[in-house]
C-alpha cells in the first residue's frame, strides 16, 4: 500500500461524480481517479492502470474494488493492492466536506 | 443444540465428509475413529510413493494439527468392533464406548485375496514376502522388503496391479504381472484395447505380462520363492503383491445388525436404510445397487451427506457416471461407460494403430456417447468425458471426436515448459498459473480470476483447467460458484430468476441488497445482472449507470489506449453515398486516426477521445451500430437475389429487417447474425449465432450455434421455413430462449450443443413445451421497449459522462495508417 501525501486541495463538487462512478482529476501533474461509492463515501487512487495504462476512472466499482475496463484486472480501493497479480496502485486520502471533494490529509 | 457426530473410518471419504460439514458450519462435536494409526492421507498417492516420486509427508491431506484446530477428537489406530444402535454408542476393540447423536460409517474396503494355497502364514498374517496394496503400512512394508530382493510378481492386471507393477520396478529388477482374465483391465477396456495396453506395458516398460494366469499357490516355506499357476507353470520370485480387487469393510456393520448386501445399503441421502441417525459414505456404501471404487463419486456423496446433515432439505445423491482418465503405469488410458455395444443399433467407432500403441473406441447410442475407451492418446479424453457426463448429442462428424482435425493438438500440462504462454490474450504463462495454485488457489475459476488466464477470448480455458488440475495433483477443487450465474450472487440462473421475480427486483443494487448475504455488492457481477434484469423486465428495468460497463455508459467501444470507437449503424451492411459522405466528413473534422471496415460490415471510426463523442454523434446524426455490449450486434448479408446472379433469396432485405427488429437486444453473450442469398454462403451464415441461408424454392434454412470467432463451429440446422416472416419470428423466439436459458457469457456455440439442437427444435419450432407464445411475447416486449441510446448525444445522462479519464501522459497510441 502506498499513500502519497498531497496537500489539502479542493478538487471539485461532489456533484461532479455520479453515484457509483469515477472521474479523473489532475492535481499537480498527478492524475487521480476519484470514485463515489454507493454509501456516499469517496476513494481516490492513481488514474492509470499499472497493467497497460487503462483509464481506471472508467472502471466498474463496488464498495471494495475497482475493475479496469481494459482487461478487467482489479484493485482494492482501500489499500491499492492488486487482486490479480499486478503491481499496486497509489491510494490518496480523500473525503467529502459539505458538498466539496477534498483531497489530501 | 450441538450434537455428537461420530465417524468410523478416517480415510478419504470419512475425512472429506467432515471437511464438508465444517465448511457448512455444522454444529457438531466430532469424534473420528481410524483403524490406521495416522491422520488422513491420499490413498491414491500410494502408487506414487511406491514409485518413488512422492514422499510420505507429501501424501497427507490433513495432518494431526488439522484435527486439533477444528476441535475433532481423532482416535487414530483404534478400530471399532461394534455399533450398538439401540443405545447409540460405538464400541472400540479396546473396550471403550463412545455415544453419538449422528453416526457416519466410512470404513472403505480391504484388499481381497483370491483363494490360493499358502498365502497366509498362521503366525504372521501374510506369508513372508507377500503383500497387499491398500494402506500406507502395506506400501512401507513392500518397499522395505523389495529393496533387498530381485524378482516380483503382481497378481491382478487391473488398475491397481499395473500401478503396483510399475512402482515395484523402482525397487526390483524384474516384474511379472499375472492376470487371471484374458486381457488387462477387463472391466474398463475391451479386448483390443487391453491387448494394446499389454503391448505397451511390455514394450515400453519391460514388465512381463501373463494373461489367463490363475495363481493357485504361493511357493516357499519361510519366505516366498515363486508362485504356481493353475496350468502348472511356476514363476520364480521373491516378492508377491496381491492387487486382485477390493471388498467393502462391512463385517462389523453387518454384525451390528445394519443392512448389508454387497455394501452397506444407503438411500439417496446416504442414510443407512431404515436408520434415522446412521449414514454411510465411500467405498463401503452401496447406493442404488452400486458400489464405487474411485474417489470422484465419493466426493459427490460427501457433499450430499454434509448438506443433508447440516439441514439442507431436498438434496439427493442420484449416483455417479464412472469414468477414469489416467496414466496407467505411464501409459495414457481413459475409459467411461460401456466397453462393448449392447444393442444392434449401437454405433461403434474404432480407430486402431498398433504400431504407435494407440487405440480408440466409442460406443454411441441415439447420437449420445454411452461408452469410450482410449489407450495411448488421451488428448480427447476431457471432451469425451464431458460429452459422456452430460449426455449431450454428438456432432455428426464422428472423426472429430477422436482426432484433432486440423486444430491444435491438446497439449499435456505436464510436458509444457514453465514459461510457455498459455493465455495469449492476457499473456499468462504456465508458471504463473502454477504459482497461483501454489499460493492456495485450488479452483479453476479462482486461478482465472487471480491471473486472468482464460479471460480474454477464452480459447485457452480447457488448457488452463488441465494445468490447474495437474498442479493440484490430479483434480481441481470444485468451485461452488461454478454454477452461479454471476460470481457475486450465490445462485444458479433459474433460482436467480425466480428470486428476482418473487421479490420484483428491478435494479442491480436491489439484487445485491436482497439476495446476497451481507448485501455485498460485486463490481464483476454488475454487467451480467444488468443484462439479465433488462431481459426480464424490459422497460420496467431500473437502469443504474454504475451497473453499466463503460462501453454502455458512453455508447462506444473502449480501445486499448482508453479512446473509443464510433460505429454508425449500417443495417445489413447497406449504406448510401450521403451517409458515406457524412462519415467521411466527420472522420476528417475530428481527425479520426483510423477508419476501418469491421468484420460485421460496418465502418469503425477508431481512436476517438471520450470527450469528443457527443459532438461527433451530433455531427453524424446516425444511430449507433451496437459494436459493444453483450447484445444483438449486426446482421451480415450478401448481395443476394437483388444483384447477385446466383442469389435465390433477397438476403439483404431480410438482413435489414432482422437488424431493424432486434437491434439492441441484450443477452448473455453477443449475438451475431448473417443472411446469405444462396448456399454459396458469401455472408458466412453457417458460422453465426444465427445464420439464414436462402435455398431454391423460396425457402430459408435457419442455422443456430455457429461461430467463427475464438471458436469455430458450424451452426446446426434448426429448421427450414417458407417465408422471411417465418425467419423473423423464429429468430426472435430462438434468441429469447437463448436469453432466458444461457449462462452469463455463454455464446450460442456452447449453448446450442449443451441443450442439443433437437431439444431446441422441439421447443422453438414444434412448441412441444407450449412456451412458444410466451417467448414470442417476451421478445416482442423487449423490441417495444427499445430506446435509441444515442439520444444521450444531446443531453448527457450524468455530469461529466463524457469527461476524459485519460491521463495527460502520452499512452501507446493506436497505430495510424494513412
Ligand atoms: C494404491 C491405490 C491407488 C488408487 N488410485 C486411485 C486413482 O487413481 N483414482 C481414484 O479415483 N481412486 C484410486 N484409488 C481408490 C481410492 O483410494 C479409494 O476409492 C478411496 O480411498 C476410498 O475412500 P474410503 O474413505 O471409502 O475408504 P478408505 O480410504 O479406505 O478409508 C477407510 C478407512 O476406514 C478405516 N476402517 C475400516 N474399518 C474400520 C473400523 N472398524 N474402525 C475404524 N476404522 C476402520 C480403514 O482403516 C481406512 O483407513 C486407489 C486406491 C489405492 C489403494
Ligand atoms: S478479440 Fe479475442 S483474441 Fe483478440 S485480443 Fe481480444 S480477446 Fe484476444
Ligand atoms: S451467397 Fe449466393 S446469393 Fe449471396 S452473394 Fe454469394 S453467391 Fe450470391
Ligand atoms: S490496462 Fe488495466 S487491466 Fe489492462
Amino acid at each position: 500500500m502506498t499513500i502519497s501525501a498531497i496537500e489539502k486541495t479542493v478538487i471539485g463538487s461532489i456533484d461532479d461524480i455520479p453515484l457509483g462512478e469515477g472521474r479523473t482529476f489532475t492535481v499537480e501533474d498527478e492524475m487521480i481517479a476519484v470514485f463515489r461509492l454507493r454509501d456516499g463515501s469517496l476513494r481516490a487512487v492513481s488514474a492509470v492502470c499499472p497493467h497497460k495504462g487503462g483509464p481506471l476512472a472508467d472502471g466498474q466499482i463496488d464498495n471494495r474494488v475497482v475493475v479496469c475496463p481494459l482487461h478487467l484486472f482489479s484493485w482494492d480501493l482501500a489499500t491499492g493492492c492488486s487482486q490479480s497479480g499486478q503491481p499496486p496502485i497509489t491510494v490518496y486520502p480523500v473525503r467529502v466536506d459539505g458538498d466539496l471533494i477534498v483531497l489530501g490529509e | 443444540m450441538t450434537q455428537r457426530l461420530v465417524v468410523i473410518g478416517n480415510g478419504m471419504a470419512g475425512a472429506r465428509t467432515v471437511e464438508e460439514i465444517l465448511a457448512r458450519n455444522g454444529d457438531f462435536t466430532v469424534t473420528m475413529f481410524g483403524d490406521e494409526p495416522y491422520g488422513n492421507y491420499n490413498r491414491i498417492m500410494l502408487s506414487n510413493l511406491l514409485a518413488g516420486v512422492e514422499t510420505e509427508e507429501g501424501i497427507f491431506l490433513n495432518d494431526l494439527s488439522w484435527y486439533q484446530e477444528n476441535g475433532i477428537t481423532l482416535n487414530a489406530g483404534v478400530k471399532i468392533a461394534r455399533i450398538d444402535k439401540d443405545s447409540k454408542i460405538v464400541i472400540a476393540e479396546d473396550g471403550s464406548a463412545t455415544p453419538y447423536d449422528k453416526l457416519i460409517i466410512a470404513t472403505g474396503s480391504y484388499s481381497w485375496t483370491p483363494p490360493m494355497k499358502n498365502v497366509h502364514n498362521p503366525k504372521r498374517g501374510y506369508h513372508q514376502g507377500v503383500f497387499a496394496f491398500r494402506t500406507l503400512d502395506d506400501t512401507r512394508g513392500m518397499i522395505r522388503y523389495a529393496r533387498d530382493h530381485e524378482r516380483a510378481v503382481v497378481i491382478g492386471g487391473g488398475l491397481l496391479g499395473l500401478e503396483a507393477a510399475r512402482g515395484l520396478q523402482n525397487h526390483v529388477s524384474h516384474v511379472t504381472l499375472l492376470h487371471a482374465m484374458g486381457h488387462l483391465m477387463e472391466r474398463q477396456l475391451d479386448p483390443k484395447a487391453g491387448a494394446m495396453l499389454q503391448a505397451s506395458v511390455e514394450g515400453k516398460l519391460g514388465i512381463e505380462v501373463v494373461t489367463n494366469a490363475m495363481t493357485t499357490e504361493i511357493l516357499g516355506k519361510d519366505r516366498v520363492t515363486g508362485v504356481k499357476l493353475a496350468d502348472g507353470r511356476v514363476i520364480d520370485c521373491d516378492v508377491v503383491v496381491i492387487a486382485a480387487g477390493i471388498r467393502p469393510n462391512t463385517e462389523m456393520v453387518a454384525n451390528s445388525g445394519l443392512p448389508v448386501e454387497r455394501g452397506i445399503v444407503v438411500d439417496d441421502q446416504m442414510r443407512v436404510e431404515g436408520e434415522q441417525d446412521i449414514y454411510s459414505v465411500g467405498e463401503c456404501a452401496q447406493h442404488r445397487g452400486n458400489l464405487y471404487g474411485l474417489v470422484a463419486p465419493l466426493w459427490d456423496q460427501a457433499k450430499v451427506l454434509a448438506d443433508h446433515i447440516t439441514g439442507t432439505t431436498e438434496v439427493a445423491y442420484t449416483g455417479s457416471k464412472l469414468h477414469t482418465k489416467l496414466k496407467v503405469a505411464g501409459i495414457d488410458v481413459a475409459s467411461m461407460g460401456l466397453i462393448a455395444p449392447e444393442h444392434d443399433t449401437d454405433e461403434v467407432v474404432v480407430y486402431n494403430e498398433p504400431k504407435k500403441g494407440v487405440y480408440k473406441q466409442l460406443i454411441i447410442r441415439d447420437d449420445v456417447l454411452v461408452g469410450a475407451v482410449l489407450v495411448g492418446d488421451n488428448s480427447k479424453a476431457a471432451s469425451l468425458i464431458q460429452a459422456f457426463d452430460r449426455g449431450t448429442p454428438l456432432p455428426e462428424e464422428r472423426a472429430g471426436l477422436i482426432f484433432d482435425l486440423g486444430g491444435a493438438v491438446e497439449e499435456s500440462a505436464e510436458d509444457m515448459p514453465d514459461d510457455a504462454q498459455v493465455c495469449n490474450c492476457n499473456g499468462v504463462s504456465k508458471g504463473a498459473i502454477c504459482g497461483a495454485v501454489a499460493d492456495g488457489c485450488k479452483t479453476v475459476s479462482g486461478v482465472m480470476d487471480k491471473t486472468r488466464a482464460g479471460k480474454g477470448c477464452g480459447t485457452c480455458k480447457p488448457l488452463v483447467q488441465r494445468i490447474v488440475e495437474w498442479a493440484n495433483g490430479g483434480a481441481a477443487e470444485e468451485d461452488p460458484a461454478a454454477s452461479w450465474y454471476v460470481p457475486g450472487v450465490p445462485m444458479p440462473k433459474p433460482e436467480l430468476m425466480a428470486a428476482i421475480r418473487k421479490y420484483e427486483l428491478k435494479s442491480v443494487s436491489s439484487v445485491f441488497d436482497t439476495l446476497v448475504p451481507g448485501a455485498q455488492h460485486d463490481a464483476k457481477s454488475k454487467m451480467g445482472l444488468a443484462s439479465l434484469l433488462k431481459m426480464m423486465w424490459a422497460d420496467e428495468y431500473v437502469d443504474e449507470r454504475d451497473a453499466r460497463f463503460i462501453n454502455d455508459r458512453v455508447h462506444g467501444n473502449i480501445q486499448r489506449d482508453g479512446t473509443f470507437s464510433v460505429v454508425p449503424q449500417m443495417k445489413g451492411g447497406v449504406t448510401t453515398p450521403a451517409q458515406l459522405r457524412k462519415i467521411a466528413e466527420v472522420a476528417e473534422k475530428y481527425d479520426v486516426p483510423m477508419v476501418k471496415l469491421t468484420g460485421g460490415q460496418r465502418i469503425d471510426l477508431l481512436g476517438v477521445p471520450k470527450e469528443k463523442l457527443p459532438a461527433m454523434w451530433a455531427d453524424l446524426d446516425m444511430p449507433s451500430g451496437y459494436a459493444y455490449a453483450k447484445s444483438f450486434r449486426t446482421v451480415k448479408t450478401c448481395v443476394g437475389s437483388d444483384f447477385c446472379r446466383f442469389g435465390v433469396g433477397d438476403s439483404t432485405a431480410l438482413g435489414i429487417a432482422l437488424e431493424e427488429r432486434y437491434q439492441g437486444l441484450e443477452g448473455p453473450g453477443k449475438m451475431k447474425l448473417a443472411v446469405t442469398g444462396c448456399p454459396r454462403n458469401c455472408a458466412e451464415a453457417y458460422v453465426k449465432d444465427l445464420g439464414v441461408v436462402a435455398i431454391d424454392g423460396g425457402r430459408w434454412e435457419i442455422y443456430v450455434g455457429g461461430a467463427a470467432g475464438a471458436h469455430i463451429r458450424k451452426g446446426d440446422l434448426l429448421t427450414t421455413v417458407d417465408s422471411p416472416e417465418e425467419v423473423i419470428r423464429l429468430t426472435g423466439r430462438f434468441l429469447q430462449y437463448y436469453r432466458e436459458n444461457a449462462n452469463w457469457l455463454e455464446r450460442t456455440y456452447s449453448f446450442v450443443p449443451r441443450i442439443g439442437v433437437d431439444r431446441i427444435r422441439e421447443i422453438v419450432v414444434e412448441d412441444s413445451d407450449g412456451i412458444a407464445a410466451a417467448l414470442d411475447a417476451a421478445v416482442e416486449e423487449a423490441v417495444q421497449a427499445y430506446k435509441d441510446p444515442w439520444k444521450e448525444r444531446a443531453e448527457p445522462a450524468t455530469p461529466g459522462q463524457f469527461r476524459t479519464s485519460l491521463p495527460l501522459t502520452v499512452l501507446p497510441q493506436v497505430p495510424v495508417r494513412s
